[in-house]
């Protein structure tokens, strides 16, 4: 039904985590309808039927939630749009004649496995050290016990939403997965749920961040700009106040033991 | 009396199939689980450190069965076919979890939601199974309030519940339009600290190709390192999988693109029953297919239907736009039919009835393969403001997939395959026919029969990884004697040596077409003659082409690259594969199965108004297949359904 556009995507190719990568241009045919994954399954079809390797990148909900995608388009992580990951950026957002470079989450902490592919296990490894809140099943109280005013239940939400993508930290000058790491804190401190171990998390996750090799934050808030789930910057804040409170304090306790 | 005694044993025949003993407890419905839980052997805290799990998959059901089973003490693995846990399909889940908390105090009870769901499930399901699930479900959103979901609240603090998906009572817990994200998300946290605390083996980028069975018990997997391409042998105890469902033989569903049978096809090939593949579920409310390069389907939730009426113009091929057609001549065909559920009729109705107006020539949009959501007059009643603190992201969601406003213009949406009934088939204890292989959430048959209501796969994954498999993991654990089995056993080297030769079998056979191409193509044949209504000559026609298009693809599939590094064309081959063996089974099951009842549509069985016709006397059972070897015909066993508490009625939402 729509007219069809004409693109050429330099897409960047890397055998391996050894190996250099570049960038290889292909001209694509394009409907305005299509989403961008969907011109590389059309790239990646043509190429199977070349006997060429397909293009390797990581996908899979495609409605925006799985945070599978991770491509950096044009030098945005997950391209023009606010708000949107790549899975759900169409190509009507783009016009006929335009050259589109589709490079991986770039970042010393997400190592490229292949092509777009990059490996986020550093986030997983985050979270178990303490983005958590500590309930074995079966030992929950009753579920309305707590009460949580709507307001916090609904900041904790906002926080909450953080796909786990890395966009984040793709966009970051300096590779920073504060936003990532903020999301989790603010998410759980906002709730009576997250109290108990508040600082203790806070203390964990953030020397979990540094081992894993992410940059500091310095206030550049372009990971803000470029989450697809419009996590707020000022998550950070809380995560330092949460971080510089939990040092204090750990040292009071440490100064307690010894005495 | 030969032949009367003929006829009783048929029933009595069936009761004694030796490996479909549901394994129900007697006694008083509401009692049975209570009953079972101390009836099962338990496993002294130290002794369950010496048992190994394997957990494959990390959806609701598998990190929920991961972190209770480790936090019991046991040591258990889990395989993740993604890069995080935090990937599984589950998180795409939007609308709700049904609990039968009775927060709203409208009447709702653990025995309505059991009752609900039998009758929602139009009566396929076993009524213990789903009377323990209904009882499971007030803890798990205890569970989940203490791991922090942030579930929606009301001012006083309190937890909101809504209506949704064909309940009559508010008893569903949501949070915002993402309430599989915080679900899973709270799963993974448990997962993950238990990973932190080193009782979890956690291998992510692992995908299932294989079980080994030794000496007829589970005994492990293999599995392939998608990173490094490396087949991998992983032996343990006892086995879980929680693999998810195979709607993605459609091609074009709302499951992710991962999304496969593989894992329960393969486990089926070793022994394990595969239960009413035909009861698949399409949701009415999806976003229609735009063109041919279409790669999913994406499905807004049907909360929407609580506010938004579902129409079509009264006239055949009317070609103006919704805003300009009059209110006498648009049909509000849910209202009109259904007048005491309206809008909120059960999914498999709802998408049926959007099936019929287009058939009958009056779906709009451009592809005429849709029908209307329009939410106007809720605008009107409630002000835009309202309907977007409830549906914001929805609304945000369809615009940028269409470009069109649907505050202003009404949504075009069309049914999709969204999930699916059937899997492998499972005791009350959720052990499939191999001993040692347990089978949870969708990837199991067990509870939601032909049909699921809204808001309960969220329940059932959940329950089965919380709050069943924890108790029933004994069954097999404490009352078998296990002899060592570890990756150097013989049928380890055998079964992987398999799995290496196919994987070369298909990187071997350089063809001309994707995978992609064929399993498209294949999408379309099960979309057309298995969709939302069925024929025997339709499924006939089927099964034949979809041997034809299996043929095709041994012979001309290309799989570019090598099986010793990450290759997704590779993966992705092996999966249509399977998919190409299952599909003619569900052709087969759908065939076999001569009644209509939930998501399954006879045309041959319907009442004369159009409505499903169950056939009670014949079919009221599972179906249970029995895989025979490589092309002979599979083996339809089954296990009789009875209803001893919610008495068998055709379905009325009228």
């Amino acid at each position: 039904m729509s007219e069809s556009m004409h693109i050429t995507l330099k897409v960047w190719r890397q055998k391996n985590a050894q190996e250099e990568g570049r960038l290889e241009a292909h001209a694509c045919d394009v409907s305005p309808d299509m989403s961008f994954l969907e011109v590389l399954d059309v790239l990646n079809d043509k190429l199977v039927s070349e006997g060429k390797e397909a293009i390797a990148f990581e996908h899979d909900c495609r409605e925006g939630i799985c945070g599978s995608c991770s491509l950096v388009l044009n030098g945005q992580a997950h391209g023009p749009h606010k708000n949107t990951t790549t899975c759900q950026l169409h190509m009507r957002s783009f016009k006929s004649g335009d050259d589109i470079t589709v490079e991986p989450f770039r970042a010393a902490a997400f190592p490229v496995l292949k092509d777009l592919v990059v490996d986020r296990s550093a986030f997983d490894r985050i979270q178990q050290a303490g983005g958590y809140v500590s309930v074995n099943t079966g030992s929950a109280p009753a579920a309305n016990a707590v009460l949580v005013p709507k307001d916090d239940a609904d900041s904790a939400m906002d926080a909450a939403q953080c796909i786990g993508c890395g966009a984040c930290v793709a966009a970051c000058p300096n590779a920073s997965a504060m936003l990532f790491v903020s999301a989790k804190i603010a998410h759980l401190g906002l709730l009576p749920q997250g109290q108990p171990e508040r600082k203790k998390r806070a203390l964990a996750m953030v020397s979990a961040m540094d081992r894993e090799g992410f940059g500091n934050c310095s206030n550049h808030f372009e990971c803000g700009a470029a989450c697809p789930k419009g996590i707020s910057v000022a998550n950070i804040a809380r995560l330092n106040r949460d971080w510089l409170g939990a040092v204090l304090t750990e040292r009071e306790e440490r100064k307690d033991e010894g005495d | 009396m030969a032949t009367q005694e003929a006829a009783t044993t048929t029933l009595s025949a069936q009761h004694v199939h030796p490996k479909l003993q549901s394994k129900s407890p007697s006694g008083p419905m509401a009692e049975r689980w209570t009953k079972h839980k101390f009836d099962l052997k338990l496993i002294n805290p130290a002794n369950r450190r010496k048992f190994k799990v394997l957990v494959v998959g990390t959806g609701l059901a598998g990190s929920a069965a991961s972190a209770t089973l480790a936090e019991m003490g046991y040591k258990v693995t889990t395989l993740c076919i993604h890069d995080s846990p935090r990937r599984a399909h589950s998180i795409a889940a939007q609308g709700g979890i049904n609990a039968a908390k009775n927060y709203p105090n409208d009447g709702d009870s653990i025995f309505r939601l059991f009752y609900d769901t039998v009758k929602g499930g139009d009566f396929r399901a076993r009524e213990s199974n789903v009377h323990r699930l209904a009882e499971c479900s007030t803890q798990i959103i205890d569970q989940c309030v203490a791991q922090g979901v942030p579930f929606a609240r009301e001012y006083g603090g309190l937890l909101a519940n809504r209506s949704f998906g064909g309940a009559q009572v508010s008893r569903t817990f949501y949070a915002r339009g993402q309430t599989g994200q915080q679900l899973l998300l709270g799963a993974y946290s448990a997962l993950s600290r238990q990973v932190g605390l080193g009782r979890i083996n956690l291998r992510p980028r692992r995908e299932m190709l294989d079980l080994v069975v030794v000496d007829g018990v589970a005994r492990g997997v293999i599995a392939r390192n998608l990173a490094t391409g490396e087949i991998e042998k992983y032996a343990a105890d006892v086995v879980l999988m929680c693999t998810g469902g195979y709607g993605n033989v459609f091609y074009l569903s709302t499951n992710a693109k991962n999304c496969n049978v593989t894992a329960t096809w393969r486990a089926h090939k070793r022994g394990a029953y595969f239960a009413n593949p035909c009861f698949t579920q399409i949701h009415p409310t999806c976003i229609p297919v735009s063109g041919h390069y279409q790669s999913k389907l994406t499905l807004m939730s049907e909360s929407l239907r609580n506010d938004g009426r579902v129409w079509v113009p009264s006239k055949m091929s009317d070609t103006r736009s919704p805003e300009q057609i009059p209110e006498t001549e648009r049909d509000y065909y849910l209202e009109r039919k259904y007048p005491s559920f309206g809008n909120l009729v059960p999914r498999d109705i709802a998408s049926r009835s959007a099936k019929e107006q287009t058939d009958a020539g009056k779906g709009v949009g451009s592809t005429k393969m849709a029908v209307f959501l329009d939410f106007r007059d809720a605008i009107t009643r409630d002000g835009e403001d309202a309907i977007r603190a409830r549906y914001g992201n929805l609304f945000q969601m369809y615009a940028r997939i269409t470009g069109e406003n649907p505050y202003k213009t009404p949504m075009r949406i069309y049914p999709a395959v969204h999930y699916t009934m059937g899997g492998l088939w499972v005791d009350y204890n959720l052990e499939s026919t191999i001993p040692g292989l347990f089978v949870l959430g969708e990837a199991n048959f067990s509870d939601h029969g032909a049909n699921r209501l809204g808001a309960s796969a969220l329940m059932q994954g959940l329950a089965d990884g919380y709050f069943v498999i924890p108790a029933t993991i004994a069954a097999h654990l404490a009352g078998r004697a296990l002899p060592a089995v570890t990756e150097d056993h013989p049928e380890f080297r055998a079964v992987a040596q398999q799995v290496t030769d196919r994987t070369q079998r298909l990187l071997g056979i350089k063809g001309k077409r994707s995978a992609d191409s064929i399993h498209r193509q294949l999408g379309n044949i099960v979309w057309n003659q298995i969709g939302m209504a069925r024929t025997a000559s339709g499924l006939q026609s089927a099964m034949r082409d979809i041997a034809a298009l299996r043929e095709e693809f041994w012979n001309n599939v290309n799989v570019p690259g090598s099986g010793a590094d990450l290759n997704q064309q590779l993966e992705n081959a092996g999966r249509v594969a399977d998919f190409l063996e299952f599909a003619e089974l569900l052709a087969r099951d759908a065939y076999e199965r001569e009644e209509s009842c939930g998501g399954h549509f006879r045309e041959e069985h319907q009442t004369p108004d159009g409505e499903a016709q169950r056939d009670d006397v014949k079919f009221q059972h599972a179906a249970a297949w029995e895989y025979n070897g490589e092309g002979k015909p599979e083996t339809r066993n089954i296990e009789p359904l009875t209803f001893e508490v919610v008495k068998p009625a055709q379905r009325n939402y009228k």
